[in-house]
């Protein structure tokens, strides 16, 4: 089961390499990492997507908890959340193709971030499987480069459900 | 008043009630070195290698149950200690490790004698630091200790580069730590604790499983009130020897690979397993899917990461042992009208029988010394109130086996990392913890040459411990394997040819040396060592090479599939015979 957990710990140095190297020390896998500060410029959330049965994710929420500069683990299989990963894509299509690669960019929600000559930048967001059909669907354009963030997440506002 | 950073940590050792230091010197730790020249109130003991010192620290932090403390050089001097340091925290030792580092300008350039030491002991320690302001330095020691010392104890790095204690600051003792990634659950859940109360009133083959928490955590008496209270037979995993009295009559010994038969028959038919400060290691649960088939399992620890790793638990409670078994006493004392002797009658006659159908055993020979007398004879001679320490292999098996422990703290041994090496400089650590005990260390021909330049260091402070060398010329734990699963190809495991006479390496250092090589030579050997008060003493034990310790579970198999040595029980010469 794939497992999207957030980490909130102390900004120091060492300790991204406190949780990777937990991580790779206890043969857990990641499948994405990213790392920012937050508010408080002392501490900072890691967003993590590992896979795992559920004895594994148990085992590794707790281990990491039990690291010194870990605050709290949120792991968000049980909770209901927003997900978001960002990608830039540079195509270069065939001239013919060009407004069909800027149709599609639209249809996703894409921004086009640099143009060039021969190529298009194009920015996207969006939760896994949109980034997944957007990728599959410009493909054949002729992708030269590609760059994606790891998962972020957030978790939504309970809200009350009225009779 | 400004201090510098040296004079910094030794106010910080003072304030945290440090009396004894473990270390070795170098370069870029001179200003410490400097400061301890003319300190009064802590004692450095220099060591002859940086790994015996955090072995000693370790030794020393073990009989007292105090924080131990080394302090070493950067570089080789501090990646010697990395054995110390794993071997430490797999058997959650508290531990401080100060190691010197170069300065601050200097990290990362490959500068003389630097080691990327904090990077190094990450995996390994319970956290670590590198201090890179002297302003940080009291805080930071202030946190070590308590990380070290509290909740699931461990051992902590601080790194410190030689600017920094060179360095000059105010000194500020912080009186409160506090660490907000950092807050173990010292009480138990008061629902889970009556759930086990609940399941233990109604188990009618219990077995409590006690581990090295017991010790840590100084619960000792609350154990023995909570099994004698309620009737319960305990076995204990190597790191809990001594949790509970050996001698008692619920005792079963210890359990596992070489555990006892009546221990593991009484594990795999339980019907509540009741796991105390334990992690079960796969060396105590063999295959775990076949471990304790017929049992709920109930597992106290104050580390939630051991609850659940290795074995399936039906009712964790997660707190400090010594609490949570004071609570347990309590919710079973409210339960009326329960009558924990009757219930517990048949079960408790079935292990006696067990005990009787196969005891820890082995065959005394009139001609050649075993090794399994050795043990005996050293328990009789410290009447079972020595401090043991041991090294590795058969060695250990043995001193686990043919010792009882009847109180903590005097079984020091290296369960988690299996570290040959560590049982001698563990000593020299448990000496200077316990100056009045008789120390021993049990040690086999191959391990105590792994530590064996610590001999300076118990001569020159006069320490009397006792190296009892079970000497069979061969790395004997490892010949046992091959003999029994590697057709007695007896790979690189022959030590004989290269040994040195023991006796002559004791006297060469300014120890003493004796050796038996005959039975009826044991006993005296052992009472001559015990009137030697002012060095140690090397035992030479010429040992029968062939002795295997037994019970054994072979690797891979179910606890109670065991095997026997039938020459052992029997007398009579027969093949080993694998037990179902």
């Amino acid at each position: 089961m794939r497992h999207t957990i957030s980490v909130l710990v102390e900004n120091k140095f060492g300790v991204l390499s406190r949780v990777s190297g937990l991580f790779s020390g206890r043969g857990y896998n990641i499948e994405s990492l990213s790392v920012g500060e937050t508010i408080d410029p002392a501490t900072s959330i890691m967003t993590i997507v590992t896979t795992g049965d559920d004895q594994v994710v148990e085992q590794i929420t707790k281990q990491l908890n039990k690291l010194i500069d870990v605050i709290k683990v949120v792991d968000f299989m049980e909770i209901d959340h927003v997900e978001r990963e960002m990608a830039l894509v540079k195509v270069s299509p065939r001239k013919e193709d060009r407004t069909q690669v800027l149709q599609l960019a639209e249809i996703f929600r894409g921004r086009i971030v640099d143009s060039g000559p021969t190529t298009y930048t194009i920015e996207i967001t969006g939760n896994e499987s949109k980034m997944n059909a957007f990728i599959e669907l410009i493909k054949p354009f002729g992708i030269k480069e590609f760059v994606r963030t790891g998962k972020v997440a957030i978790g939504r506002e309970g809200i009350r459900k009225t009779k | 008043m400004k201090k510098s950073g040296a004079e910094i940590l030794i106010e910080c050792l003072k304030k945290e009630g440090v009396k004894h230091v473990f270390g070795y010197p170098g370069g870029v730790v001179l200003n410490i070195f400097d400061i301890l020249y003319d300190e009064k109130d802590i004692e450095l003991i220099l060591t002859r290698h940086e790994q015996g010192a955090v072995h000693a620290a370790d030794g020393y932090a073990r009989a007292s149950g105090k924080v131990g403390v080394a302090i070493v050089t950067s570089g080789p001097g501090a990646t010697n200690t990395v054995t110390g340091i794993a071997n430490a925290s797999m058997d959650s030792t508290p531990i401080v490790v100060f190691s010197g580092q170069v300065p601050t300008m200097l990290i990362g350039n490959d500068a003389f004698q630097e080691a990327d030491i904090v990077g190094i002991t990450r995996p390994c320690t319970k956290h670590n630091y590198l201090v890179k302001d002297v302003n940080d330095l009291s805080k930071t020691i202030r946190e070590a200790f308590h990380i070290a010392s509290t909740g699931r104890p461990g051992p902590v790095l601080i790194d410190l580069p030689k600017d920094v204690t060179a360095g000059s600051g105010e000194f500020i003792w912080p009186e409160e730590v506090k660490i907000r990634g950092y807050n173990p659950t010292v009480h138990g859940n008061k629902y889970m604790i009556n759930q086990a109360a609940q399941m233990i009133a109604q188990a009618k083959k219990p077995v409590i499983m006690a581990g090295g928490g017991v010790i840590l955590s100084e619960a000792a008496k609350e154990l023995r009130e909570v099994a004698e209270f309620a009737k319960i037979p305990v076995t204990m995993t190597l790191m809990g020897l001594g949790g509970f009295p050996g001698t008692s009559k619920l005792s079963m010994g210890m359990l596992g690979m070489h555990g006892t038969y009546y221990a593991n028959t009484a594990v795999q038919n339980a019907d509540l397993l009741i796991g105390i400060g334990v992690r079960f290691d796969d060396r105590v649960t063999g295959r775990t899917n076949a471990f304790a088939p017929n049992a709920k399992i109930i597992q106290i620890d104050i580390d939630p990461t051991s609850i659940k790793k290795n074995v399936r638990v039906d009712l964790p409670v997660v707190g400090d042992v010594k609490n949570v078994l004071k609570e347990l006493l309590k919710s079973m004392k409210e339960l009326k009208d329960q009558q924990w002797s009757a219930v517990r009658t048949a079960w408790l006659k079935q292990i006696e029988k067990w005990k009787d159908e196969r005891p820890l055993t082995y065959k005394h020979d009139k001609n050649i010394i075993k090794p399994e007398f050795v043990v005996e004879k050293i328990y009789e001679a410290t009447r079972g109130e020595a401090i043991i320490c041991t090294e590795v292999g058969q060695n250990q098996m043995w001193a686990a086996q043919f010792y009882k422990y009847d109180h903590p703290r005097r079984w020091l041994s290296s369960g988690g990392l299996g570290t040959m090496g560590y049982g001698f400089p563990a000593a020299i650590g448990a000496q200077f913890a316990c100056p009045d005990k008789i120390v021993f260390d049990i040690a086999g021909d191959g391990s105590i040459q792994m530590n064996i330049q610590e001999l300076a260091t118990a001569v020159i402070n006069k320490l009397p411990i006792k190296v009892a060398i079970l000497n069979n010329g061969y790395l004997g734990m490892v010949r046992q394997w091959q003999e029994l699963f590697f057709k007695e190809r007896y790979s690189h495991t022959h030590l004989d040819a290269g040994n040195p006479d023991f006796v002559k390496v004791a006297e060469a250092y300014g120890a003493a040396g004796l050796r038996a090589t005959k039975p009826e030579e044991v006993e005296p050997v052992i009472k001559e060592s015990l009137k030697i008060k002012n060095r140690p003493v090397f035992l030479d034990f010429v040992v029968d090479w062939k002795e295997k310790v037994y019970p054994m579970v072979p690797a891979g198999a179910a606890i109670d599939e065991m095997i026997f040595d039938e020459e052992k029980e029997a007398g009579k010469e027969k093949k080993l015979k694998a037990v179902k």
